[in-house]
């Protein structure tokens, strides 16, 4: 039980941990540098710190509105998904019926789908309902891999809940909706927080059903950043501040589920 | 920690005593701080004991410095007199068993048993005899060359006992609550095997748990402990008739013991309980001595229907009558409102008892009956009982 | 066992209309394209399976999926250990592991893009840490212009990227392990070898074989990280199937091939992935994994 403090387990943990922030470093070294300091003079720090590039971002409505942007069809994303996963997950995990294994396998075929897969399609079809560039066409593309992967979760969850508990607010006459939101969310809250976590993290970095299906109005902040990359003259100091800034909304949204995802899986089938 | 060499022999016998506190705290003040407050006990050779209390209450923290999984934070643990405190649990010569059996699922039950003792190093010829020979006293021989994994919760617990056994030199079994997750019906055999095992191995064994049942029918000396620290050490009948602290008067028995606040007078026949005046008797009276506040403890067992205005006896109100079947539990209130106080009685299953809501008399004040001042059990009451 | 009760199919209801929105309409597009030759949007002709054989006949379909499996294979051989090292090492408790916890799971809410930017940068020779480093000591580093750099630096960045996610996966695994296994292999005199052989890699099989599967999957479908950083170059020597794909469909406007290779490409994960799936359970039950392991049951 005694602290080890070079053991090779130690001395591993931080060669990962260097070896994961280094590149995040350099990103985040080059957003505070002009762009002829990037460009000219290679080094550790910054020279001449400058905030330019994080103002232009905050400023110039083509970049911040690229943020709300995806956030709007993340979040609406991560919303629809988690309201029909719910009862679905209740059902494969309460219940037989005809075609419940075949159903749940189908779901989780969607998830193993290419996305290019769907690009052709997708375009077609959300032409015709006259939804291209809109948030909610994003959000309903999405749904293809984040509602499997939402079931699959939270079926996992909610099986390590005992019958018993279902039956006892049962007897105790509860109708289903009030005993689903009083007494079984509470009870399955991790597996609903490990969920939203996957739902926000694959919707939030999704790069080519976003990019596809909006032009102007619904543009995500990842589109923007590609048509930087495509121009000319690279505006890499911009494209470093944008790079951390989309940074932000994933690490606070870890920081708020770090309990639930070490406790939560464990306590899960997964 | 340093590797301390067992060139001391500890496999003929095992007295352990232990003379430590513990505190996850740097520097204790408070009893509070203290998960176990100084302390000093003993544990004898071959003796079979169990650590009883509620759950927080320290037991397992004292367990698991015996078998060396936690060093106390102060203090020392002795086998036959020799310093054990830093050695590792390999060392002490101990087994464990835990609440959840722990096996390794990916052995059968012969490699489970034989794996303590390739660790160990020992000679394979060697192995196979002790595996035969613990499967032969656990009832492990049909099942030694499944997996492990399959089997039910009662069979892994006995091979992590198994385990355990295996071992020539272990002198000392400790058992962490291992009966909970074991079906009702075959606890009573697992119970009835440790007993068989104790009688054969003459081990010293160490039995944790919050259920008093296991503890009255495992164990010869029973450790109550309550937040830290051990309140009583003794038999069951010991525990059972003369709780030296109220706890062990509540937790030991089924309802607990009864407990009502008292007051005697100097120069008086009479002490008043729960603000009724009671007689009572010259020999119990002296058992108060000098106090004047003190708690009367009393056992239902011992409470009985007495006539109206009797010596010892108090009135109150029935609130409820139970058939258990083998015998009635008679509930009735003594005084009223915030200073009122339940009082249990068991009587006997033919008896008649009064109607919720009317008034019944109940003998409180007897041979049986114990008078604490200050959560201690005044030694003039055993003065008088003898 | 679970009751029966047909009226469950009210609450999936939800979930089945907006997948099959999402997927079967589409999907039942692809299908029709794949079996049409669409010379222009008024005329087209009906040709069965020929695009179907077409495809498969390409040997440029042969190169990019020759080049897929090799990458899926190395991203498993790589992560997988990587992953399970990681996590053995990451701290249980108290706010080292919260913060060790934040920084390893960093990466994986990099949007793709941004992902496939921080590495084209970090690799560039003149701007790049990397590459700036690797030149300095002489090696003679440049990832557009060579096959084999553009390779170890697509995969150093899956590794980087996504080695979390096995990792978190099997740390919640570890977690999921009571205190009274290790104590006891304490009592019994284990080693640290053994600890990890008997208790922690049999308790971890079912947590590994959903890290495997879904690396697997998705690492068979990447785009936008390759993309970004190499453009599938130099030449086509990082060009893996989706981006095949993506330049097939949306750069030729050959719809009807394009969509036959989506079925294909769909079919052929759905086919490994049930292989796989079915490989991984035999291995577990032949070490005689108990199906349920959770510790109420024993």
């Amino acid at each position: 039980m005694a602290e080890r403090r070079f053991h090779a387990r130690t001395i591993f943990l931080v060669a990962y941990l260097l070896f994961a922030i280094i590149p995040v470093y350099w990103m985040i070294n080059m957003s505070l540098r002009t762009n002829q300091e990037i460009v000219s003079a290679f080094s550790f720090f910054p020279r001449a710190v400058t905030l330019e590039h994080y103002r232009t971002i905050f400023t110039d409505e083509s970049w911040y509105s690229g943020y709300i942007n995806s956030l709007i069809y993340v979040a609406l994303n991560t919303v629809i998904s988690l309201f029909v996963a719910l009862p679905a997950a209740y059902a494969f995990s309460r219940y037989r019926f005809i075609g419940d294994k075949h159903v749940f396998f189908w779901l989780l075929t969607n998830r193993m789908t290419p996305p290019a897969v769907f690009l052709l399609p997708f375009f077609q079809l959300y032409s015709t309902l006259g939804l291209m560039d809109t948030h909610i066409a994003v959000a309903m593309a999405h749904l293809v891999f984040n509602v499997p992967l939402a079931v699959w979760i939270l079926e996992g969850f909610m099986s390590g809940i005992p019958r018993e508990i279902d039956e006892t607010a049962y007897i105790d006459g509860y109708t289903f909706p009030r005993f689903f939101g009083t007494v079984f969310l509470p009870l399955i809250k991790s597996g609903v927080g490990v969920a939203a976590f996957f739902c926000f993290m694959f919707s939030w970095v999704e790069l080519l059903m976003a990019r596809t299906l909006t032009s102007v109005n619904a543009k995500p902040i990842v589109a923007v950043m590609t048509r930087t990359v495509s121009a000319s003259g690279m505006d890499w100091g911009v494209l470093a501040a944008a790079g951390v800034v989309t940074l932000v909304p994933g690490a606070i949204v870890i920081w708020f589920v770090r309990h639930y995802i070490a406790k939560g899986f464990a306590m899960g089938r997964v | 920690m340093p590797h301390v060499h067992p060139s001391c022999s500890l496999t003929d016998v095992a007295r352990i005593d232990l003379d430590l506190a513990h505190s996850y705290a740097a520097n204790p003040q408070r009893d509070t701080d203290y998960a176990l407050r100084p302390m000093k006990m003993s544990f004898e050779d071959g003796g079979a004991y169990a650590l009883l209390g509620p759950s927080g209450c320290g037991k397992t923290t004292m367990l698991n410095i015996i078998s060396g999984l936690l060093a106390p934070s102060q203090g020392t643990v002795r086998f036959n007199g020799v310093e054990v405190t830093l050695r590792s649990p390999q060392d002490r010569n101990i087994a464990q068993v835990f609440q959840f059996p722990v096996v390794y699922d990916t052995m059968t039950v012969a490699e489970n048993l034989a794996f303590p003792l390739r660790n160990r190093g020992v000679a394979s010829a060697r192995i196979a005899a002790r595996v035969g020979q613990i499967a032969e006293l656990l009832d492990l021989n049909p099942q030694l060359d499944r997996r492990a994994a399959g089997l039910s919760a009662d069979a892994k617990q006995r091979i992590s006992l198994g385990r355990g056994l295996v071992r020539e030199d272990v002198s000392a079994v400790l058992f962490d609550e291992p009966l909970t997750v074991i079906d009702p019906q075959l606890k009573w055999q697992l119970r009835r095997k440790l007993k068989q095992i104790h009688a054969e191995l003459k081990l010293t064994l160490i039995y944790v748990t919050h259920d008093q049942v296991e503890a009255l029918t495992f164990a010869d000396q029973i450790v109550v402990m309550m937040q830290g620290r051990a309140v009583q050490t003794g038999s069951a009948s010991e525990l059972y008739e003369r709780p030296a602290h109220p706890f062990v008067g509540y937790f030991i028995g089924s309802p607990g013991m009864n407990f009502l606040p008292a007051r005697a007078e100097a120069m008086s026949d009479a002490w008043t309980i729960a603000e009724q005046r009671v007689t009572v008797d010259e020999a119990m009276r002296s058992a108060s001595g000098s106090e004047q506040q003190f708690t009367l403890g009393v056992r239902p067992e011992y409470v009985a229907i007495a006539q109206p205005h009797a010596a010892g006896a108090i009135c109150a109100q029935v609130t409820q009558v139970q058939d258990i079947g083998t015998y009635l539990l008679l509930s009735a209130r003594v005084g009223e409102g915030e200073h009122s106080a339940i009082v249990r009685a068991r009587l006997h299953a033919e008896s008649t008892t009064p109607a919720i809501g009317e008034q019944v008399w109940l003998s409180v004040v007897n041979a049986q009956s114990c008078v604490y001042v200050d959560d201690r059990l005044t030694e003039r009451v055993e003065a008088a009982a003898r | 066992m679970k009751p029966v009760n047909q009226k469950a199919w009210w609450l999936i209801l939800p979930v089945v209309l907006c997948v099959a929105f999402s997927a079967v309409l589409p999907l039942m597009t692809v299908v029709n394209y794949s079996v049409q030759d669409i010379i222009s949007p008024e005329r087209r002709v009906f040709v069965g399976t020929e695009w179907f054989a077409a495809v498969l006949r390409d040997p440029d379909l042969h190169a990019a999926l020759l080049r897929q499996v090799i990458y899926s294979v190395c991203v498993l051989l790589v992560e997988v250990p990587l992953g399970i090292a990681l996590a053995l090492s990451m701290p249980a408790k108290g706010w080292r592991s919260s913060l060790v916890l934040v920084t390893v799971a960093m990466s994986l809410l990099i949007p793709w893009n941004v992902v496939g930017t921080i590495w084209q940068i970090f690799g560039r020779t003149d701007i790049g840490l990397l590459g700036a480093t690797l030149v300095k000591m002489g090696v003679d580093y440049n990832y557009a212009g060579h096959a084999g750099d553009a390779w170890a630096t697509v995969l150093l960045m899956d590794v980087w990227h996504w080695t979390p996610l096995v990792a978190l996966l099997c740390f919640a695994g570890l977690r999921a392990i009571p205190d009274a296994y290790y104590q006891a292999a304490r009592i019994d005199g284990a080693s640290k070898l053994a600890v990890f052989r008997f208790i922690q890699l049999p308790k971890l099989r079912d947590v590994l074989m959903i890290a495997v599967l879904l690396r697997f999957m998705d690492s068979f479908m990447i785009y936008t990280e390759p993309f970004v950083l190499t453009g599938g170059g130099p030449g086509n020597a990082t060009t893996f199937l989706s981006q095949y794909l993506t330049q097939k469909a949306v750069g030729q406007f050959d719809l009807g091939p394009a969509a036959a290779f989506s079925l294909i490409y769909f079919l052929l994960i759905l086919l490994l992935c049930f292989v796989l799936y079915q490989w991984m359970q035999r291995v577990g039950h032949e070490q005689g994994q108990d199906p349920m392991p959770d510790g109420a049951n024993g």
